[in-house]
């Protein structure tokens, strides 16, 4: 027992100190990969961890970046929010890594931002959250909240004519947050206060029995009522189980979940899931030659036919193309430079279209609303005619409707208060 | 040959089928539907749903139920329709239009006829209608509720004819609320106090909201009922439903709540068992209910074919790997740590995130899909406003049966007594003759191979993935600290009244603040009774 247990940590440092071995060797660009290998967002960020590699494998394969290859320099920050921050700092500090791409809850994010903004270091950060931020060191890749909560609400309002809504979400920021602007968002377009009922549950919430059986009261009253759930993680399938044995059905109570991908869905039983609806900026199953390209290279590179794709994956290959055209653009790696030039610069997202990096550090992306079928992918029912640029400061919160923010020399500010024409000069 | 079009393709070869077999308009509306199934708009399926309904063909209703279930293909080559027998990769298919069995499959050249929600609601519909007169007297009942929001002269003389032919009371019931509720518009005013006298017995929400509509006032004063006399008598059914749903809703939530704190017990009697009776702090009792859970996803895996069954053969696996986890657990670190509390609560932490992280490595920090069988899925409905779902009455079930089993085991079994002598008092049990070492071994067998039963009924609730265990061992240690440490019983009326308690909290404060409100009571009743609800008493506790 004593040695399987030796064995297996000697493995995992082993594996870990890979890429820190070969440190020292001045003709590589480094890159920090910062997502948690191990603890309880593994199971989301081990994949991200390896379509970075991946990404970087390839750019190897097509000759580096400006006649040098590139390094991966991968830690693991263990779901640990501290730890975070202390990882963040030695690949700035130790590995002079030229940019990190990493983090996936939005606590992680702000517990690794004051050290990015006191090092100058640069984040890219690939998964949807709830906006109200915007970092000169961080971009955004992923969605804020108007590429994907108020157009999944603006198909179920127009197409679906949902006129009762429930906002269901795990207890902490991002769905705090969007639910804030969701609210606001509702009744600005005529919504009464008793046809929205909001519903918080802890992380990891394993019986909705009462709960379901709730929105089920709610929607029986004959308005046509939609669930849009922010119900994080683990949380979802109890929550999906329930509603599928008390007989709630997709056509009569569509959910529209923000959390719920091909990754997810793929350790999932997706019987009762069959015909609820996601809002995503990508899906698998989205038919362009370049996402089957994407899937071909995934698959060989993990040797593993059956791996799916998902929405962050693509985040970060439009992130790390975006950044490697900053860089060639630079003709520089310094952090300074890449932040100047990678304003406006074009990458190409999976749907065939080119997103730009915006002046606020978001990019723009198209919004696709899929049901979810039986083989855990999803089939597009809408999608936005053109691309969606992402917005920092949400217009329907009464607070920061008024700010704004520029990273170009014009404000050169993370928000900027149009009323009283001042920058807080506080970026998180 | 190439055809100009698809659609035309097969009006054509229907035309050619024609000439060699009999052939009826009905076949003819249901080939032009067929065909429209191919299209790639989903408005131009929708279409197609209602032309096959209405075709009146016979193969109308199984062509319409493979298309419920996602088991209508097309084959390419010929754009023949084709029925998969169930959803695994080596179906048996037969012809959509004979039913005849089709031999040779290119199974690369089907195509599956995908279905948006919009698509799943017409189908309802047109599946109510045709079921309307099935063999089954749940489905016919199915089938006539759902008629309640669509209901036009054509399913009323439907509704009507199935009334004169059935004879099933609960099937009648809802046929006649069916048409109750289109008398409610009947111009005749004893129709109408018919009409609401019938709808007042029903629980439906459909009912309740028509009911609601028909007496409400306009802002003039006028409502949908102009009589006054049955304004007062809508009035008064929607008072009686509204008390009755009350009612039902309580008993709901009792269910609710016993469903909670059955799983709770379950949770809890191995560590009431290991905690309770050895005096150990197990805090690797979680990862041994996720072995179990993950024992439960290796027989599935094993068992493909049998997967109604595999949840049974899953009971004694996860038993026993757990136990013999157990086992490993106690021979291999608690032995050396007894009498040491601090040191066993660190040291079988660790073991947990060994475990933990040995999942992870094994089979990778995804969760793992663990299939609920048919036999578990959906509800038992009671009526409009009560239903019980399945998969938590047979946890109920189990969770009782776990425990009286065990309870027996500690009662009548001689390794129960000496399981209690060992507790009461180690150096006379020893001095009797009994083996110390061994009975603490089994014992800590016997309690962690019931966390993993417990891991078998967790899957079928929840994740099953490498953090199940940390997000069940904290309510587990409540339970047990709660209910009195040492005392199965007590740890039963704990278990179950948390729940029920919960429960009832959770409608008026919120998941969160309920699940606060019974952690703080519980600080609060172990300050005033520190032995829990049932302490040990007698020397054994002063031990």
């Amino acid at each position: 027992m004593r040695l399987r247990i030796a064995t297996f940590l000697a493995a995992g440092t082993a594996a870990l100190s890979l890429s820190a071995g070969q440190a020292g060797a001045a003709d590589t660009i480094k890159v920090g990969i910062l997502h948690s290998l191990s603890g309880t967002m593994a199971i989301s960020e081990t994949t991200l961890k390896d379509t970075m590699l991946m990404l970087i494998d390839e750019q190897n394969k097509k000759g580096g970046l400006l006649g040098k290859k590139l390094e991966a320099v991968v830690v693991d920050p263990a779901s640990n929010w501290p730890l975070f921050a202390e990882k963040a700092r030695q690949l700035l500090e130790k590995d002079k890594v030229a940019a990190v791409f990493g983090c996936w809850t939005s606590v992680s994010r702000k517990s690794v931002l004051p050290v990015f903004e006191e090092l100058n270091g640069l984040l890219f950060y690939p998964v949807q959250y709830e906006g109200e931020e915007s970092s000169k060191n961080v971009f955004y890749t992923g969605a804020a909240p108007n590429q994907q909560a108020i157009p999944a609400v603006d198909y179920l309002m127009n197409d679906i004519k949902v006129k009762r809504w429930v906002l269901a979400g795990t207890d902490y920021v991002y769905p705090r947050t969007t639910n804030k602007i969701l609210e606001a968002y509702l009744k600005a377009k005529g919504v009464a206060a008793e046809d929205i009922m909001i519903n918080y549950t802890p992380f990891g919430h394993s019986d909705w029995q009462s709960i379901v059986a709730d929105i089920k009261k709610f929607g029986s009253t004959g308005k046509k009522t939609a669930v849009v759930s922010t119900i994080n993680g683990d949380a979802n399938v109890p929550f999906y189980k329930e509603l599928g044995n008390q007989g709630v059905k997709a056509a009569d109570i569509p959910v529209v979940a923000f959390s719920v991908g091909e990754e997810e869905l793929s350790g999932i039983d997706t019987k009762p899931l069959v015909g609820h609806l996601a809002a995503w900026n990508y899906f698998m199953s989205v038919d362009a030659p370049i996402n089957k390209e994407f899937i071909k290279t995934w698959h060989t590179f993990i040797k593993n036919p059956k791996r799916v794709t998902n929405d962050p994956m693509e985040a970060h290959y439009i992130g790390f193309n975006m950044w490697v055209k900053a860089v060639e653009k630079a003709k520089s790696t310094d952090p300074a430079a890449v932040q100047k030039a990678i304003i406006g610069v074009e990458a190409p997202n999976l749907s065939g279209q080119m997103s730009t990096m915006l002046p606020n550090h978001h990019i723009t992306k198209p919004v696709l609303i899929g049901e979810i079928q039986a083989d855990g992918q999803f089939e597009t029912v809408w999608k936005t005619e053109g691309l969606v640029p992402g917005d920092a400061w949400s217009d329907f919160l009464p607070d920061s409707k008024i700010i704004e923010a520029d990273w170009t020399d014009k404000l050169n500010c993370g928000n900027y208060n149009t009323v009283t024409k001042k920058c807080s000069g506080q970026n998180f | 040959m190439r055809f100009p079009s698809p659609l035309l393709a097969s009006i054509l070869a229907l035309v050619l089928l024609c000439g060699v077999l009999p052939c009826r308009a009905d076949d003819a509306a249901l080939s032009t539907g067929l065909a429209n199934l191919k299209s790639s708009s989903f408005q131009t399926k929708t279409g197609a749903i209602s032309e096959i309904a209405e075709s009146g063909a016979a193969r109308a209703h199984p062509i319409l139920d493979a298309l419920m279930a996602g088991l209508l293909y097309v084959r390419q080559a010929d754009e023949t329709f084709l029925i998969a027998a169930d959803d695994t990769a080596e179906a048996t298919m037969s012809n959509a239009l004979t039913g005849e069995p089709v031999a040779e499959i290119d199974r690369d050249n089907l195509k599956k006829i995908g279905i948006n929600n919009q698509m799943r609601g017409s189908l309802t519909v047109a599946l109510a209608r045709l079921s309307l007169r099935g063999p089954n007297a749940g489905a016919r009942k199915l089938a006539v509720e759902s008629l309640y929001t669509s209901l036009n002269d054509e399913t009323l003389t439907l509704l009507r004819d199935a009334l004169a032919e059935e004879h099933d009371n609960g099937v009648r019931a809802a046929l006649r609320i069916a048409l109750a509720l289109a008398d409610l518009e009947a111009p005749d005013v004893e129709k109408r106090r018919a009409a609401i006298a019938v709808l007042a017995t029903s629980m439906n929400s459909e009912v309740r909201n028509r009911l609601l509509a028909h007496g409400a006032k306009n802002d003039d004063g006028t409502a949908l009922e102009t009589d006054p006399a049955l304004l007062q008598e809508t009035a008064l059914a929607l008072e009686h439903i509204d008390r009755m749903r009350k009612v039902y809703g309580l008993v709901e939530t009792l269910f609710f709540g016993l469903s909670l704190g059955f799983v709770l017990v379950l949770a809890a009697t191995g560590l009431a068992i290991t905690f309770g009776v050895m005096g150990v702090i197990n805090m690797a009792h979680g990862e041994l209910m996720m072995l179990g859970a993950y024992a439960t996803w290796l027989v599935q895996q094993a068992m493909p074919k049998h997967l109604e069954l595999s949840l049974f053969a899953a009971i004694p696996v996860a038993f026993l790997v757990s136990a013999l986890a157990g086992i490993a657990i106690e021979r291999g670190v608690v032995r050396f740590l007894y009498g040491r509390p601090l040191e066993t609560l660190l040291a079988t932490f660790g073991v947990s995130l060994i475990l933990q992280q040995a999942v992870r490595s094994i089979f990778s920090p995804l969760n793992r899909a663990v299939a609920t069988p048919d036999w578990m899925s959906g509800q038992l409905v009671l009526n409009g406003a009560l239903a019980i779902t399945y998969n938590r009455l047979y946890i109920i079930v189990f969770s009782i049966a776990v425990f009286l089993a065990l309870v027996a085991i500690l009662r009548w079994t001689t390794l129960g007594l000496q399981v209690r002598a060992v507790a009461q008092n180690r150096a006379m049990a020893r001095a009797m003759g009994v083996r110390a070492g061994w009975v603490d071994a089994m014992t800590f067998g016997l309690g962690s191979g019931v966390a993993g039963l417990a891991g078998v009924a967790l899957s079928q609730l929840t994740n099953v993935g490498p953090n199940l265990g940390q997000s069940h061992i904290v309510d587990s240690f409540m339970v047990v600290v709660f209910g009195g440490v040492g005392n199965l019983w007590g740890t039963l009326v704990a278990g179950l009244s948390l729940g029920i308690a919960n429960k009832f909290l959770e409608p008026f404060a919120g998941a969160v603040l309920a699940k606060i409100a019974v952690l703080v009571f519980i600080i609060l009743f172990i300050q005033r009774r520190p032995r829990g609800l049932f302490p040990q008493r007698g020397r054994a506790a002063d031990a």
